[in-house]
Order: C-alpha cells, then structure tokens, then sequence
C-alpha cells in the first residue's frame, strides 16, 4: 500500500505553479465576493459617515456632522427605542410558547409529523404574505380579530392604529411567524437531554415542574441563548412589516432601525447619514449581542 | 389519559392557528367582494374575479418569471462557488486557509444593516440598477453555505480524494463529480434555504429594482399592497399574497422535512 502510494501519486499530482495556485484559484470568488459587498462597504460607509452625500452631486466632507444630528434626531432614538420594545414583548413570547409547544412535542403523541409542519408553515412563507394576512387580521373595523371581540361584546382594539399598542402588534405577529423555527430548535434541544436524568429524578419523587425547572432548563440553557441572540437580530432587522402595515406610525411608534434607514436613504437621498446610522446599528447589535453572551452564558 | 387529551387539544389549537389564517386567506381571495368579512366564510359562491382583476393590473406573471430565474441562478450559483470554497478549505492545504477561515466566521457575525447602503451605491456606480445581476451577484457566497460544505467534505475521508487524484482527476472533477453524490443532504439543505431566501428577499429588491419589468414578486405584491393600485379591494390584495406564497408551499409539501431539517441546521450554525 505504502509503496503504491510513493510510486502513483507524486507523478500524477498537478505539479508545480498549478499546483500550488489551484486552491487560491478555488477561493478566489469569496475572496473576490468579500472585498466587493463586505470589506469595501465597511470602510467605505466609515469614510462616508464624516461626509454629506446625495450620489449624484460630489461628496461634501463635513467632520462628525452626521454623528451629533443623529445623537441629536430625535427619530433616531425613537427607532431604538421601539426596537427595545419590540424585543420586550417578543423575546419571552418567543421562549415561551416555543419553549411549551416544544415540550408538548417531545411526549409520546401522534402525528408529531404533521404538528410540526403546521408549526412550522408560517416559517417558510415569505414576511410580505404573512404581513399582508395580518394586516386583515387586525384591521380596525372589519378585521378578525375586533370582530370577535365585538362578538363577546368586548370594545374594539385599535391593533395598528393605537401608537401604544401598533408595536406590541407586530410583536405578536413576528411571533406567530417564527416560533416554529424555535419549537424545532428546542426539541432538537430537549433530545439533547440524557432520559436517566429524568428517571433519577422520579425516584427522589420530583414533580413535573422540578424537572422542568432543575433538569430540563439548565440542560437547554445553550438552545434559549440561541433564541434570545436569534430574536434579537430578528428585531433589529424589523423593515418589511412596519413598511407594509403602518409604514412606520402611527406617530412614528412602529418606525423600526431598518425602515428609518431606508427612509433616510431613498426617500431623502441623505446617504451620508443613512450610513452613519447603518454603522451604529450594527454596532449596537454586535454590543447587545455581546451583552447577552456575558450573562446568559455564564447564568443559570 | 386525561393529560394525553389535554396534550392533543393544545396541539391541534395550536395548529389551527398556524393553518387557519392561511386557510382564511386562500378562501377569501376565491370569494366576491360583497361576501368578505364573515368569521367561518365559505362564500356561498367561488369565483376567480380577485386573480383576473389582480392580473390585469399588475404584471405578475413577468415578475413571476424575474423571482424564479434569479432564485435559480443565485441557487446554482451558492452551490457552485461555495462547494469549491469549502473544499478548498477541507482538504486542501494553503497559505492563508485559516485567515480566509477566520474572515469568513466574522462576515457571518457582521449584520447588514452596515453593508446595506454601500452596496447600493456599489449597484449604482457599476451601473447594475435594474438589472439582474444586482439581484444575484451579491447572493452567490455567503458564510453559512461555505461552512456547510466544508463541514461535509470533512467528513469524506482523504483515502476516496487521493485515489481520484491518482486517477489523474482534476480538482473541479473530484468535487462535482466524485464528491457531490457523497454530500447530496448538504447540497439539497444549501439548496432550499438559498432558494427560499432569494424567493423572500424583499428589502434589497425593493433597492436596487425601480423599473417594474424587473421586480421580484414579493417586491411587486408590497408595492401592489401599499401603493394605491389595489384600490382597498381585499380580495385583490389577498390574491397577490396567495401567488406568492404558493410556490414555496407546494415546494413545502413535498419537501417538508428537508425545508426544517435546513432551516434548523441554520439556526443551529449561526
């Protein structure tokens, strides 16, 4: 064997310069692909944040111009805000229901199969159908879910027209739309979880809820972590539901980081200071990642 | 017993809510105008009014076309230039692998929203607004396929690579053509969640396409469903919807275990 391989292989290799230039050659498209749409944007919006700039007319150098009217616009920090808030309501919907429909999943059912997959739909569509669905659910006069309120005889909720409540909607509906995704997370997560736990813990006579909460919750801590991260990113990149069903109101409640950017840069062409607010979002989310990481990761 | 029966109810009350809304949504769509709004609503007569009225007025079936050739391509294209990333990665040795290695785990952390407007104007100054390739080119690498397929070639042992080689196989060869029928589930799960994200994509679209014969369906029925032009007619809204979501839920139902399967990988990675 060891002499076949001495014989064979060394003259039939590619030799020499193609040799050597083949895996460059082979990585060369991702090399090629990250200087374009990664390493060039980057820097590049970081030369951009110190200039005022509308495309068509030249570039106009205006030092950190753009970073005091964005610590100063109040707009901005009310997409921040509304992107906290988003998270509040979203992140322990996500964990919860996820976290239960889960659980419900991992027992000895019948068609565990077609559950899943019904969990699962809303996933795979597209946002735009699922905003669109949505928007008829919570519709104010003839929407389906005011009508089932009147039909108890309950007052009508203004789901997207009430600034207080526009945002918690939208939770809602982001969570409906991806908890499937986190059910599935969380029984690949469950399987994780040794059985001989559980059976140790029957006979010291634990209840359901101690195993739930001193077996099962510190062994998925690493699945809940994913979630809230998961989440997170999901919030901060919110754009395609305000932009269909408020486009942004009312009284700018549902007005999300994306959307605000997106605004600053084709409605108003201020490219400039769409790129400074771009570069301090993503930086927001790398600390606010980072921040999640120290805790959740070192708790429970 | 009792708890099996709870059990059940919560799941099928659970179900009911992740399928009626669609449910919902395909009758209506097929119902008149008049009869929209009941609670249960079987209309008491079908008709295809909404999908004549949606199609005279927006040219879907164009934008229909322009969401499947770019989903394609841009399929095609991950799977072509991220295998070869990823093979190079697994089993060659080179100068530089765990650099291009390192870098590619960082874009993957990096979020957009910091990319998103350079790359427009990068669109714009290479006079690409409008046009496909802005729609696939910057779709064809992406962090996440690359280490998938790296992942999996690993997995093929170096005995199978160097007995092609030997053979006098070409590198190209030993991937596409000796290593891809071993990595069939990554190239499928690759596959779908490439072409299900390109079929979803709305925002960039929404950037880089102004002309309407170059509009992706998703980017077509918002404007359809924000702009005036469906006249607050919800039947006509709701059918738009339905053709865009059809497609991937007829893909769903014959794929349903690899679309989670690929979707769960995903989460899992990132």
């Amino acid at each position: 064997m060891f002499k076949r391989k001495s014989i064979y292989k060394t003259p039939n290799k590619p030799k020499g310069w193609k040799k050597t230039m083949m895996p460059y050659l082979m990585v060369s498209p991702y090399i090629i692909h990250f200087i374009v749409f990664v390493a060039f944007p980057v820097l590049f919006s970081l030369v951009l944040t110190f200039h005022e700039w509308n495309i068509i007319s030249p570039m106009k150098f205006k030092g950190f111009n753009n970073y005091i009217k964005m610590f100063n616009d109040r707009m901005f920090w009310k997409a921040i805000v509304n992107t906290l808030q988003f998270l509040v309501i979203h992140i322990p919907l996500q964990l919860i229901f996820a976290l239960a429909l889960a659980e419900f999943l991992n027992q000895k059912i019948r068609f565990k199969g077609f559950f899943r997959a019904a969990f699962f739909l809303p996933v795979i569509v597209s946002g735009v159908v699922v905003t669109m669905l949505w928007q008829q659910l919570f519709g104010f006069d003839t929407g389906l879910f005011n009508r089932i309120l009147v039909s108890v005889g309950l007052d009508r909720v203004g789901w997207l027209v009430d600034p207080d409540i526009a945002m918690t909607s939208i939770a809602i509906m982001a969570t409906w739309k991806n908890v499937g995704l986190y059910v599935i997370l969380f029984l690949v997560g469950l399987q994780t979880v040794p059985a001989h736990y559980y059976e140790a813990a029957s006979i010291e006579g634990a209840s359901h809820w101690q195993k739930f909460r001193r077996i099962t919750l510190p062994m998925i801590n690493p699945t809940i972590f994913m979630v809230v991260i998961l989440s997170t990113i999901g919030g901060f990149s919110l754009f395609i539901e305000p932009y269909i069903m408020t486009g942004g109101g009312p009284l700018n409640s549902t007005l999300s980081s994306v959307l605000y950017i997106y605004k600053q840069a084709f409605q108003y062409y201020h490219m400039g200071y769409s790129v400074t607010l771009g570069f301090f979002f993503a930086m927001l989310i790398l600390a606010v990642v980072a921040i999640q990481k120290k805790y959740l990761e070192t708790d429970i | 017993m009792k708890k099996k029966i709870a059990i059940y109810t919560l799941l099928i009350t659970a179900s009911l809510t992740f399928l009626y809304p669609f449910f919902w949504m395909i009758v209506t769509s097929l119902s008149p105008e008049k009869e929209i709004g009941g609670l249960v609503a079987l209309p008491t007569q079908f008709t295809w009014d909404n999908y004549i009225q949606m199609f005279s007025k927006i040219p879907i079936g164009r934008a229909f076309f322009n969401s499947i050739f770019t989903a394609l391509m841009t399929t095609s294209g991950v799977i072509l230039f991220c295998s070869m990333v990823g093979y190079a990665l697994a089993k060659m040795n080179f100068r530089g692998r765990n650099l291009i290695f390192y870098v590619i785990i960082f874009t993957m952390t990096l979020p957009f929203q910091i990319t998103l407007i350079p790359n427009y104007i990068t669109m714009v100054k290479l006079n690409l607004v409008d046009t496909y390739a802005a729609l696939v080119i910057p779709f064809l690498l992406n962090s996440f396929a690359i280490l998938m397929f790296r992942q999996a070639f690993k997995t093929i042992p170096d005995a199978l690579i160097d007995a092609a080689r030997v053979d006098g196989c070409s590198e190209p060869r030993i991937i596409f053509q000796i290593l891809f029928p071993n990595i069939v589930p990554t190239i499928v799960t690759v596959g779908i969640l490439t072409f299900m994200n390109s079929w979803n994509e709305v925002l960039w679209p929404l950037i880089v396409i102004r002309n309407e014969d170059m509009m992706t369906m998703p980017q077509m029925v918002t404007l359809f469903s924000v702009g005036g032009r469906a006249e607050a007619q919800i039947g006509v809204k709701l059918a738009a919807a339905v053709v865009l979501a059809l497609p991937i839920m007829i893909a769903y139902s014959f794929f349903q275990k690899y679309f989670i399967q690929s979707m769960a990988s995903s989460g899992v990675k990132e």
